[in-house]
């Protein structure tokens, strides 16, 4: 596979001289971008299905074989629907706002391993570029709610942005803790880390545990998803912060909201679960382990919805600022202080 | 103590995880919607649907337009005209009922005294014109003809209850 790859990329050299590199680089975007967008189409589909079979019912059922063309069917009838920009609405950042909730989404995916070598961008600070990347997301939520000029879309940008200083803090933490326990912030460099020839006992979630709950619970917060979704809080303030968007623009948040999803679900498993690394060690390590336990913690996300009650506002603060922030702190000297004695095994 | 317990059982997300276990459960269970036009719910013989006007076995009209049923119509769907027929009989010259007003609470088939008016099983009908749901007597008529076998049969199977 490796070879063959190496092969394109010489006869593509050789074929199109300087021009090859920004075509291979785009062709390597479209890799990663295309079942990506794919993901996150399927991803929808899966979530009414989840959804549905939690709830005793079908979930959609219609279009297509077990409803597997619902999210064509959605995705046509977005496209085909008219864009509205309100009169009163600043009309250049209403219209950027959408498109720049999902860049960041698709860009934290340069740095993620997807196997061994399987990377786009193998750079040094990847860990500081996701942080950098997944942080910028919000502001296309924030400008949507500023931009539509509505006291709904306002305040689910205003509760959005609290939401995920709070919640950024905890994420980071958690964060320091892989990075101390990896020593590195290359993201492959960090999977290798977790390999000691004892399959799964060698994973971070194991000394890491509380960082690891900590973590994807502040991701499911950062991606305003149930039970942390006050942001477009629908039985509140109608959809929050795009209350004001139709057809496509709504649709291009839809996907940023799906693609972050996967996208902390992969960071996730990089940083805890071992990403590519066989959970036993007389199975090969393979992407199909990363995928498994993406699509596990994607899973997830849907239970999560299914099961718990959106959480209120203050509840919301107090568990960001008086449990998780305290916690983490903790856990960083717990194990800076542990990392010193012999007892650590990773 | 208890502080401690409930300490430990908010921080190892005790009741959550409960939360999830119920959840988790109904994701096996099967589920119970109908799924409606390959399946259908069971109907009762009382069942209050499409109107219908009844005839005798030997053809004549049951409607003797008495009015009972227009005045006990609480939606004032009904609108019965009366004439004399030839033969000196007491008879509707119009009977309408408005199916947009109708909601279908089954006075009418109550009220009747001589089981003329029905509602049948039929809820499957649409209009798609204006005025597609107003029938006339002859509609009515039409609709008692057609299912006048499983309007017999439902009567029958209710007499034992009156």
């Amino acid at each position: 596979m490796m070879e063959l790859l190496q092969t394109l990329e010489q006869s593509g050299l050789e074929l199109l001289g300087p021009f090859w590199i920004p075509v291979w680089t785009l062709i390597k975007i479209f890799a990663i971008v295309l079942p990506v967008m794919g993901g996150v189409a399927y991803l929808t589909l899966a979530e009414r299905k989840i959804l549905g079979f939690m709830q005793v019912r079908p979930g959609p059922n219609r279009v297509g074989y077990w409803g597997l063309l619902q999210p064509l069917a959605d995705g046509i009838k977005l496209l085909l629907k008219e864009l509205i920009i309100p009169a009163e609405a600043n009309k250049f950042l209403f219209v950027a706002a959408p498109v720049l909730a999902l860049a960041p989404a698709l860009a934290a995916w340069a740095v993620i391993p997807f196997g061994e070598g399987m990377v786009i961008a193998d750079v040094n600070a990847g860990l500081l570029y996701l942080l950098a990347m997944t942080s910028l997301g919000v502001y296309g939520i924030i400008i949507a709610g500023w931009a539509s000029n509505s006291k709904y879309a306002f305040l689910g940008a205003l509760r959005s942005s609290a939401q995920i200083v709070s919640y950024e803090l905890a994420m980071g933490f958690a964060l320091v803790c892989v990075l101390l326990a990896a020593q590195s912030m290359n993201v492959g460099d960090i999977v290798r880390g977790q390999s000691n020839g004892y399959g799964l006992m060698g994973w971070y979630f194991i000394p890491l545990f509380p960082m690891f709950v900590v973590y994807f619970i502040a991701g499911v917060a950062e991606t305003n998803r149930a039970p942390f979704d006050l942001a477009e809080d629908e039985s509140a303030i109608v959809a929050g912060f795009h209350t004001e968007y139709s057809g496509m623009g709504f649709a291009l948040f839809f996907l940023a909201e799906y693609a972050n999803m996967i996208l902390i679900a992969a960071l996730t498993t990089v940083m805890f679960l071992g990403g590519w690394l066989s959970p036993v060690p007389f199975l090969p390590d393979s992407i199909v382990w990363m995928l498994a336990k993406m699509s596990f913690l994607l899973f997830l996300f849907l239970w999560f919805r299914a099961t718990f009650p959106r959480y209120r506002y203050d509840q919301l603060m107090r568990l960001g600022w008086k449990v998780f922030i305290p916690l983490t702190l903790v856990w960083v000297v717990v194990v800076a202080a542990w990392m010193q004695t012999p007892y650590w095994l990773w | 103590m208890s502080k401690l317990v409930n300490f430990f059982k908010s921080f190892l997300l005790l009741e959550l995880l409960k939360g999830m276990s119920v959840t988790g459960r109904y994701f096996f269970a099967r589920h119970i919607t109908v799924e409606y036009p390959e399946e259908k719910t069971p109907q009762g013989f009382r069942f209050r649907g499409l109107h219908a006007q009844r005839r005798y076995a030997n053809g004549e009209e049951r409607c003797i337009a008495c009015k009972l049923c227009e005045a006990v119509c609480p939606a004032l769907a009904i609108k019965i005209e009366v004439a004399e027929r030839e033969d000196g009989s007491r008879r509707t010259s119009q009977y309408d009922i408005d199916l947009t007003k109708c909601i279908f609470c089954g006075f009418c088939e109550e009220s009747c005294p001589v089981d003329a008016i029905v509602e049948t099983r039929v809820f499957e009908y649409h209009g798609e014109n204006q005025g597609d749901l107003y029938y006339t007597k002859s509609m009515l008529l039409a609709n008692g003809d057609k299912h006048e076998a499983q309007i017999a049969r439902d009567r029958l199977a209710d007499a034992q209850y009156r």
